[in-house]
């Protein structure tokens, strides 16, 4: 009864539902981003005034949304809940993709033009450190324990790991060709880096150093060169990996354990980034040729609906409202 | 081919883009060198009909610095340094300059040239090196006059011309009035063309040759001349929906669109072209390399450069993966099924085991956009998608 009330209120209100989680599209040649309500699935607010937005992130407290402006060579930064633009941080030129440290302070960003990885502190907005690193700096994941922040690098075919406090590289681990997204498990023992021409999923081992194990994708009917790995996200409990197969139009299902693809799922076209819901329940898929997200029910791994977007989705990102 | 028109024949320009990975020099015990050479062959020839056509100063040179550039960044993270001499030359110092290169323990050759200067190269360099055929898009070269340390970057003309016969007869526009030009490799990309309609169900209407009579092809005021001239020449085909152009030596394809006796487009060798490269392409990451490329070089890329870049970061790949190896195990990795190139076409390049010919998609591209890729989705094949271009394996005139 109480919560009837409470939807009473916001319906005369004419407020979006106060409990709901939003997701966050970026529309790459919508120049957009497009909010939705994660419950209703409706489409909330457009965010507009950006050029050609790609990676984005959330804070950990899920209230600020950071945007690679990809033609605005800066990172836009906004209000998750009022949609207002907060002051930009400096990227470098042509950012990407970026992944924000657990901490909530340092931003690493992919600068593909200028082989550079550029560390901005997102509180002073100033750039910390540059970076070398391999040809076209693509993909950025972080350790769960925030001690190795992981760039690939696409045309030299390298996960370059590095020291997120000296700044240094690490270790630079050889992978298939065009690696775009890296990510690690809960327990930080296993770091998965997609490679998108290579069609693989390389396994690596974060002590040793060493590709364990390559993952690779089959599925009938379908030309192996169209088997593309892209985006790349792990559950919560460390069990499932799921992977974005490009113009395959599918996102392999993973069992960790064993390594052994389970399903393949079918979603929209030439789909590249995945989200979970904050909850895990869900995970969203961006479907660039077919101006759609989609959803998976990540426990029954079934697709359950999509929903159209803005031109050329991108990026995604789920926070709790 | 490439024609410098300004060549005297003599030697131009030596260019040495030597660039070492960082630590190469305080390790150098440790680090391995790979030395290539790129070799440009210079015609003296006739100007183009465009003085947009002209081509740069480092033509093909400025692709191969952005290889070495990228091979050496690789290669500072693997303990390799790249170095490549490039080197403008006359066709009658081909053999002197790769012997002296060849001495200097130059291993791979990028050739910019005619056939002609390929088929010299490569028999040249023998076992001592692999070349690569950069510009030549002769199919002999690939058929019958084909070699075992010789691989093709550059597209052959079946490769081209499939790729255009593709688009087309899946935009059902399948009646073609084809002309050709008069030199041998332009009635040889006119050859292609017959066989590509023949391979896609398209018909060829009319069939036409256009003489060069010599003469130059820029005067001022020229246009007057071929305003007149255009529409009579391409009067009375027979009903067709496109023209299709084949004149590799630039003598006459330019001034086809807006000149044609019926109302229709022109695609081949003007109006939408196929090609490996174009400053407007942008997907699977290739802005990314147009701005790298034009940073470095401050230009425009052209499919030469595109092709000579492909060529050294075929080597850079082969270091890469071979974990420093020798020549040898460069070149049998590379010859090998486990070789692969990403090259921002959307998928990897591999190449032919037949006839050295790397598998590439083209782009189909008009003036300022491009048009579309093939091949085109409706076309189907057993192996792979890219063999619907060219010349399939049970066709193949090679022996090595």
């Amino acid at each position: 009864m109480k919560l009837l009330t409470a939807l009473a209120a916001c319906t005369i209100l004419g407020t979006a539902p106060a409990f709901a989680d939003k997701i966050f599209v970026s529309n790459e040649k919508g120049n957009s981003i497009t909010v939705l309500d994660a419950a209703s699935l409706e489409v909330i607010h457009t965010i507009t005034g950006m050029q050609r937005p790609r990676g984005i992130t959330a804070s950990p407290d899920g209230k600020v949304i950071y945007v690679c402006a990809s033609d605005d060579n800066l990172v836009r930064v906004y209000d998750a809940a009022t949609y207002e633009e907060l002051p930009s941080l400096p990227s470098g030129p042509d950012p990407e993709l970026f992944v924000l440290h657990p901490e909530g302070k340092k931003l690493f960003i992919a600068n593909e033009d200028d082989n550079i990885v550029t560390v901005v502190d997102t509180e002073t907005r100033q750039v910390l450190a540059e970076v070398p690193v391999g040809v076209e700096p693509e993909g950025m994941g972080v350790s769960p324990d925030g001690k190795i922040v992981v760039n690939t690098s696409e045309t030299t075919n390298m996960a370059h790991l590095i020291d997120t406090e000296t700044f240094e590289i690490v270790a630079n681990v050889l992978v298939d060709s065009r690696p775009r997204f890296a990510e690690y498990t809960p327990d930080g023992k296993i770091l998965f880096v997609t490679a998108e021409i290579g069609g693989t999923v390389s396994v690596i081992d974060t002590t040793s150093h060493e590709i364990t194990q390559k993952v690779t994708f089959e599925v009938a009917g379908i030309l192996p060169e169209a088997l593309q790995p892209v985006g790349l996200r792990v559950t919560k409990d460390g069990k499932k990996a799921y992977v974005a197969l490009g113009p395959a139009n599918r996102v392999a299902v993973i069992d960790i354990a064993s390594m052994a693809v389970t399903d393949y799922l079918l979603v929209g076209q030439r789909v590249w980034q995945l989200a979970f819901s904050p909850d895990g329940k869900f995970l969203y898929t961006t479907n660039g040729n077919s101006n759609d997200i989609s959803v998976i029910n990540t426990e029954t791994d079934e697709v359950t609906v999509s929903v159209q977007v803005g031109e050329q989705p991108w990026g995604v990102v789920a926070v709790k409202s | 081919m490439l024609r410098d028109p300004t060549s005297s024949g003599l030697l131009l320009a030596a260019t040495l883009a030597a660039l070492a990975a960082p630590g190469a020099t305080q390790a150098q015990t440790d680090t391995t060198l790979y030395r290539a050479a790129v070799l440009r062959i210079d015609t003296p020839g006739p100007m183009p009909i465009s003085r947009l056509s002209l081509p740069a100063a480092d033509a093909g040179f400025a692709g191969g610095n952005l290889g070495t550039a990228d091979n050496a960044t690789t290669g500072a993270f693997m303990k390799q340094s790249f170095e490549t001499e490039s080197l403008a030359i006359a066709p009658d110092a081909l053999a002197s300059e790769m012997e002296r290169l060849l001495g200097e323990g130059v291993q791979w050759f990028v050739v910019l040239g005619d056939s002609a200067s390929v088929q010299q190269a490569s028999d040249l360099a023998g076992e001592r090196a692999m070349v690569f055929n950069a510009t030549a898009t002769d199919d002999a070269l690939r058929g019958e006059n084909c070699r075992a340390n010789l691989l093709h970057i550059a597209p052959s003309d079946a490769m081209l011309s499939d790729a255009l016969a593709q688009y087309l007869v899946w935009k059902r526009w399948s009646d073609w009035f084809l002309i050709e030009g008069s030199h041998p490799q332009d009635r040889a990309l006119g050859a292609a063309y017959r066989r590509a309609a023949d391979k896609f169900g398209a018909r060829i209407t009319t069939d036409r040759v256009f003489e060069d009579t010599g003469g130059a092809r820029r005067t001022d005021s020229g246009h007057v001349q071929v305003q007149a001239q255009m529409p009579v020449f391409t009067q009375g085909a027979a009903n067709h929906h496109v023209v299709v152009a084949a004149d590799h030596s630039g003598v006459f394809a330019d001034w086809l669109p807006y000149h044609t006796w019926d109302a229709r487009p022109v695609t081949g060798s003007a109006g939408l072209k196929p090609v490996t490269w174009h400053p407007a392409h942008e997907a699977w990451g290739a802005t990314q390399w147009q701005s790298r490329f034009e940073k470095l070089a401050g230009r425009q890329a052209t499919p030469v450069d595109f092709q000579v870049w492909t060529a050294l970061r075929v080597v850079g790949e082969a270091a890469t993966r071979t974990k420093g190896g020798d020549f040898a195990a460069l070149r049998d990795h590379i010859l090998s099924p486990e070789f692969s190139l990403a090259a921002f076409k959307g998928q990897k390049l591999t190449f032919r085991d037949w006839d050295g010919q790397l598998r590439q998609p083209i782009l189909l591209a008009s003036d300022l956009v491009i048009t579309s890729v093939s091949p085109q989705e409706e076309f189907l094949h057993q192996t792979s998608h890219l063999d619907t271009l060219g010349i399939d394996r049970q066709e193949t005139t090679c022996k090595k």
